[in-house]
Order: structure tokens, then sequence, then C-alpha cells
């Protein structure tokens, strides 16, 4: 069990899961995009750990391997996010994301 | 010398390639250019005739067949595209080449003087396009080896006619703005239309009878036919028949060509006198086989002939146009051919045809050269502005009461004209003496009652020609134009004195005793003279000559001449004198003059009922039958009740319209009750994103 440093496998995935669901709950309750945007980092990070936790757990690099496309593709996501935010604000003068309700049908 | 045969379809790719060439070029050449294409092509195609001539007679006169290319293979049916030399084609060939050449040159002269009359110098190039056209269509026609090339040229020629007819076909004969021209050019169309459907009728029949259309095949199966069925022949022949009275100008078919002198003159003498119309007795010589077998048909085709010769005589000699009575002597010398033919005289026939084509080539294009020079005349006197209400005088430069005295002003046309009138009145030693001489003779061994007919008509040609002479040269100009008349240049002069020769020396063609053309043309017509008792005086003859009738006919021309001088030579018309014959015959020559009345006639019996049906048919059954009553009742009216009251008010406004707004209306409650799930709220999304990733999860886990 040195693997893991004596925790167990299952502590890392009670962690993940808490941040997953912080994160999901961040992602439905809060209006401020950029709050909304951390939270998806969150869901995002939250799979991370689970990924690395069964790749050490298993001893595959398969899990590590994926964890760097994640990140990549998040820093990616975080880049045109940020961008489409900025220009929201620019048109709307908010970034409440209950106002952008323009496409109601 | 077999690879001379081989030219043979240069004759008509010749005058083929000198109308592509202006076509495609006549617009940017001069009119000297214009013509001597036209002129070498025509002329080109002489020589390649001459060529063929010379290789058949170096052959013995054997006939050759050329085949150039397939063209109909149906069935049984077979005609390739084959050319036929004998000496019947080329003999032909010569002649329209030969004079098609001479009156291409005059025709350079001739229509450089005429577009500018009429104010249409760009028509120059489209005449020599219609000449070559008629030169190649004429060829075909003679040198086809089965009926239907032969008609392919028939119709072509006949195309050519119409279209050279209507040439100035916006105006009348004097240039006022009219549709006569082009009334003339659709007469001679639909005359020629009747005959041509006789002459398919023949056709059809002569398929269904020898499955052929090859002359050499018909020919060869005619007498089994004829012992088999005697009446088929009969049938075909007359048939034929109506197809010669319609191109060759015959009762009752004639009536076009005299309308037909609103083409340019030109036309006139190649197409209207010296080569097309004389396809008709060209046909009856080529299918001499048939004629032989059936001497029925033979007498009335004689018999046609010598009425028409008579009859279109008399008319000739009450007109006052002097290309109306050169039309109506056309229409008289080829009843003289086709009688010949008719009587088996095949040789006769072909020999008038070839003098004929000469001589009235000449007449014709002597008239095209008085007219021009009282045009001439016409132009140059001092010309008034017309005052107000004053219309300009109406002035006929072909009308022979304007002429008068014109052997002064043009001497060199006074004496080919001369020539033509000797040769046609058959004076000796010219050539119509000889050729007419012959086609007498064989009527007088044959059949009396056309020797009669024709001698009349031939003492009526004298007379009629006489008088023309008298009328138009001779005594004093009754019109200023003729005082001022002027000689035609010598572009139109020279080919005339070519024909002038010829007309004066054709009789040796067949000169008694020698019998050139006899023995030329017996090569490819071998038709048997049936031996006759004839009386003594008869009996004498050198070739086709007798002494007897030949004097008969002489001393009755020579009388007519003399008669027509003590008419109108003795004494000439006075200006506005009427015509001397008018008095002692009255209504007779009125009669003459309205040329029997022949056109009202045939309005009265043919052409007003005609319209009169065309019009009921037109009027009450098309219009107020079918249009107003049928379609617009009963069809519009059945129709309106079936869409109106059965189809829109019932089953497409109570029954579709039910379904399509049920249907509209379904969708439009279902999709107000989804559309409350598109809140617009990002988060509300978010969360159904999240129920279905539960959902589907839990699915997965669970099941």
């Amino acid at each position: 069990m040195g693997v893991l440093g004596g925790i167990p496998l299952s502590g890392f995935l009670a962690v993940s899961a808490i941040l997953f669901t912080m994160g999901a709950l961040g992602v439905l309750i809060r209006r401020n995009a950029i709050i909304i945007f951390m939270s998806v980092e969150l869901m995002l990070n939250a799979a991370n750990l689970a990924f690395v936790a069964f790749a050490r757990a298993y001893n595959v690099l398969n899990g590590q391997l994926f964890v760097f496309f994640v990140m990549t593709v998040s820093a990616a996501e975080v880049a045109v996010g940020l961008a489409l935010i900025v220009a929201i604000f620019r048109s709307k003068h908010s970034i409440d994301v209950d106002q952008m309700s323009s496409l109601k049908g | 010398m077999d690879t001379l045969f081989s030219l043979v379809p240069l004759i008509v790719f010749l005058p083929v390639l000198g109308l592509l060439i202006n076509i495609a070029f006549g617009g940017k050449m001069g009119e000297k250019a214009i013509g001597t294409v036209a002129s070498a092509a025509s002329g080109l195609a002489f020589v390649v005739s001459v060529l063929l001539g010379v290789a058949l007679w170096a052959g013995g006169g054997a006939e050759h067949v050329v085949p150039l290319a397939e063209w109909i293979r149906i069935g049984t049916l077979n005609i390739p595209w084959t050319f036929r030399v004998d000496t019947l084609s080329v003999t032909m060939m010569l002649v329209v080449s030969g004079v098609g050449t001479l009156i291409h040159i005059y025709a350079i002269g001739y229509m450089h003087e005429d577009v500018r009359f009429k104010n249409d110098v760009g028509r120059y190039a489209r005449f020599f396009v219609f000449l070559n056209l008629f030169i190649a269509m004429m060829m075909i026609l003679v040198s086809g080896d089965s009926y239907l090339m032969l008609f392919v040229g028939w119709e072509g020629v006949g195309l050519c006619s119409f279209l050279l007819i209507g040439f100035w076909y916006e105006m009348d004969t004097l240039g006022r703005p009219s549709w006569a021209n082009s009334n003339a050019a659709k007469k001679a169309m639909i005359a020629n239309r009747i005959g041509d459907f006789g002459f398919l009728l023949a056709a059809f029949t002569m398929f269904w009878a020898f499955g052929s259309l090859q002359f050499g095949e018909v020919f060869g199966k005619a007498s089994q036919i004829a012992a088999a069925t005697p009446g088929v022949i009969l049938f075909i022949t007359l048939f034929l028949l109506v197809g010669v009275a319609g191109k060759s100008a015959q009762i009752p078919l004639y009536v076009w060509l005299p309308d037909a002198m609103a083409g340019p003159t030109p036309v006139s003498a190649l197409i209207h006198a010296a080569t097309m119309v004389t396809a008709g007795v060209y046909l009856v010589a080529r299918s001499w086989p048939l004629y032989s077998l059936v001497p029925n048909a033979q007498f009335i085709v004689a018999l046609v002939g010598a009425v028409t010769a008579l009859f279109a005589a008399t008319i000739a000699a009450g007109q006052y146009d002097i290309k109306k009575v050169l039309a109506y002597s056309t229409i008289s010398q080829l009843g003289f051919m086709v009688a010949a033919v008719g009587m088996g005289a095949y040789v006769a026939g072909m020999f008038h045809l070839i003098t004929h084509a000469f001589f009235k080539a000449l007449l014709f294009l002597s008239a095209g050269s008085v007219i021009l020079g009282m045009e001439r005349g016409h132009h140059h006197l001092p010309h008034h502005e017309p005052e107000a209400g004053h219309t300009e005088e109406l002035f006929d430069p072909g009308d022979m009461r304007n002429m008068g005295g014109l052997r002064k002003q043009m001497p060199v046309t006074f004496w080919l004209y001369i020539f033509g009138t000797l040769a046609l009145a058959g004076i000796f030693p010219f050539a119509g003496f000889w050729s007419k001489d012959e086609i007498l003779l064989d009527a007088a061994r044959k059949f009396p009652a056309i020797y009669i007919l024709l001698t009349i008509a031939a003492f009526l040609t004298a007379f009629y020609m006489g008088r023309q002479i008298w009328m138009v040269f001779y005594g004093k100009p009754r019109h200023a134009a003729a005082e001022h008349a002027q000689e035609s240049p010598k572009v139109m002069t020279v080919p005339l004195m070519v024909l002038a020769a010829l007309s004066l020396l054709g009789g040796l063609l067949n000169f008694p005793g020698i019998d050139t053309l006899t023995n030329w043309l017996g090569h490819t017509i071998e038709a048997a003279e049936g031996e006759v008792a004839l009386p003594a005086w008869l009996a004498v003859s050198w070739g086709g000559f007798n002494p007897w009738t030949a004097l008969i006919s002489l001393g009755l021309a020579l009388l007519a001449i003399y008669i027509s001088w003590l008419i109108y030579g003795r004494k000439p018309l006075e200006n506005g004198q009427k015509d001397p014959l008018k008095q002692p015959f009255g209504f007779i020559f009125t009669a003459l003059e309205r040329k029997w009345y022949v056109d009202e006639i045939y309005a009265a019996v043919i052409l007003n009922p005609y319209v009169a049906i065309s019009r009921f048919l037109a009027d009450v059954i098309d219009w107020r039958f079918w249009h107003d009553w049928f379609h617009e009742k009963v069809i519009a009216g059945t129709y309106n009740f079936v869409s109106k009251t059965v189809l829109d008010l019932r089953i497409d406004q109570q029954f579709i319209d039910a379904i399509a707004n049920g249907l509209g209306n379904l969708t439009r409650r279902v999709s107000g009750s989804l559309r409350r799930l598109q809140n617009g709220f990002v988060r509300s999304y978010a969360l159904a994103v999240l129920f279905g990733v539960v959902i589907i999860l839990g699915y997965l886990l669970l099941k």
C-alpha cells in the first residue's frame, strides 16, 4: 500500500466525488459566469484526481497520460471561455448567465 | 477513260461549292467576284459534263452507274445515292450547265443594274447563291439513278424556282410595294405541289409493284409486270403525267408559269424556259420503257402536249407584256416537246428541248436587255418632282405598247432578237426549223389529229413572234423612255451572241442524214419504231426530215410573219392605239388578252370554293363549334363544375383542409407545451444535462 502513501484508493475517490459535486452544484446554483467557469474547472480537476489515483492504484500510465490531455483541453477551454465572457460583458455589461436568454423560445 | 466517270459527283459539288463561297464571303466580295465565282462553278460543271460526254463517246455510249453513298435502306427498299451517266443524262447536263453558265455571265451585268433600279444592292450575292443552288439541284435531277433521287432534284429546283420568282418578294413587277411577286411564287409552289402529288403517287405505286425505285430494276421488270397487271403501268404513267403537267407547265397546271415572270429575267430564261420546265420532258424520256408499254398513256400525254401547245399559242398572241408573250410561247413549245415524247418520238422531243433551250434563253435574255434598255431610257428622262396630289406616272418597262423603234437604239439586241425569233418561228436554216419539223413529221405519221393541232400552233408561234418584233423594234417610239433607250453592256450581249450562234447552228446536232443526236441517244433510248403503213408523201425522209411537212410548216411560218407584218408592221401602232385585232375579233381578242379567263375560272371553280370552305371550317366549325361551344361550354364548363363545386368546396375545403389544419393545430399545441422547457436559463439546461447524465449512468450501473 506504499503506492498511495498509505491512504486507501477510496479516500481519493471520495475527495474527487466531493470536489465534483461541489463543481456541479456551483454550475447549477451560481449566476456569475466566472464562478460557473471555476466550478467547471473544479469538476475537471475532480476527474483528473480520479484518473491519477486509479493510475497509481493499478500501476498503468494511461490515466496519467489522459490527465495531460484534460489539462490541455481545459487550458484551451479557458482561453475561449474567458474570451466569450469578455465579449458578452462588453455587449451586456453583465456576466449574469440568467440574463443571457435572447434565444428563449 | 473509266476514271473520268468518277468525276460525276463534281457536277453537283462544284455549284454547291460556289454557293457556299458566296454565302460565306458574298457580303465582303465585290459584285464582279461574286459573279465570277458563281459563273466559274457553273462553268466547271460544264467542263465536267463535257469530259463525261467524251468518256461516253469513247466507251461507245455504254451507260455507267457511279455509286457515291448509301442513302436509304429500310427492309427491302434500298436506294443508294448513285449517279447515272448515260447519253440522255449527259445531254441534259450539257444543256443545263452550258446554257446555265451563259446565263450566269449575263446575270452579272443584268443584276448589277436590277439591284440598283430596285434599290437593294445587298441582294446581289443572294441571287447567285440561288442560281448555283438551282444548277446543283438540276444536276441531281438529271443524273440521279432512281426516281427518288430524281424527286430530290425535282423538289430542289421547285424550291429554287419559288425563291427566285419571289426574289423581289416585297414588290410587284413594277417595283411598287405589294405582295404580287410573292403571290406569284406561292402560286408556282402550289401548282407544282399538285404535280408532285401525282409524282409521289406514281413513285409509291412503283415501289408497290416493282419493289424498287432504281431505274435499272424498274425498267428491267417493266415488261414482266405489264404482262401480269397492265393497269399498274397505266396508273404509274398517268400519275407521272400529273407531275409532268405541274413541272413542265402543261394543261391544266400551266397557270403558274406566266406569273413566274415576276422573277428577274435571267431566272425566267434559265429556270422557266431553258432547263427546269423541261424536267417533265426529261422525265417522260427517261421513263420510256414504261411509256412504250402503254400506248393509251402515250396518246394522252401527246394529246395534253398538243392541246397545250395550241392553247398557249393563242394566248401568246393577245399579250402585251414582252415576257408574258415569251412565257406563253414557252408553255406552247413545252407542249410540242411533251407531245413528241408522248408519241414515242423521244429523240425529237429531246432535240427540240435542246434547241429550245438555246433560242428561248436567247429570247428571254434579249427581252431582259430590252427591259433594262427601257429602264435606262426612263432613268435618263427629266424627272419632275411629283406635285402634291399627283402620283408619278407609272412606267412599265416590259409593256410592248411603250416600246417601238428600238432597233435604232439597241441594234445589237435587235439582231439577237431576230435570231431567236427566226429560230422559234421555225425558219430555215435556224435550229427550231429542224427540231420542230422532226416533231411534226412524227405527229403526221402517228397521230394526224395531233399533227393538225401542232401545225396550227406553229403557225401562231410565227405570228405572235412577228407581232412582237414589229411592236418592239419597228415603228416609232411610243414612250419617251423608248426614245432614250440604251444598248446593254458587253457582259450581257456576248453570252447572247453565243446563244444566237447556237440558235443558228443547233440544227446540226441532228442534221438529217447524219443524225448525230439520234445515234447518241439511241444508246440509252431504244424505243422501237412501230411499222405503220405510210402514204407515199410521208414515207420520204432523211432521218427525221420530210420535205413536205417541212415545206408546209415553213410556208405557214412565213405566211404568219407576213400576216403579222400586214397587221402590225405596215401601220405601226400609234401611242395609245388599241391592238388592231381588237376591232375585227372583238370579244375573242379580249378573251385572249385575259388568257381565256383561265385564272378567273380557276378562281371561281377551285379557289373561291376552297377559300369559302376554309373560311367555313375556320369560322363555323373550328371557332364557333369547337372553340365557342365544345371547348368553352362543354369542356371548360364541366371542368369548372367538377373543380369548383365538387373538388374545391367538398373535397378540398371540407376534407383535405381539415386534415391539414388538424395537423397544424396539433403541432402548435405540442410545441406550445414543449416551449416552456426552453426558458432561456442556462443553469436549468445544465440541470437537465445533469439529470440526463444521472439517468443514463444509473441505467448503465443498474442494468
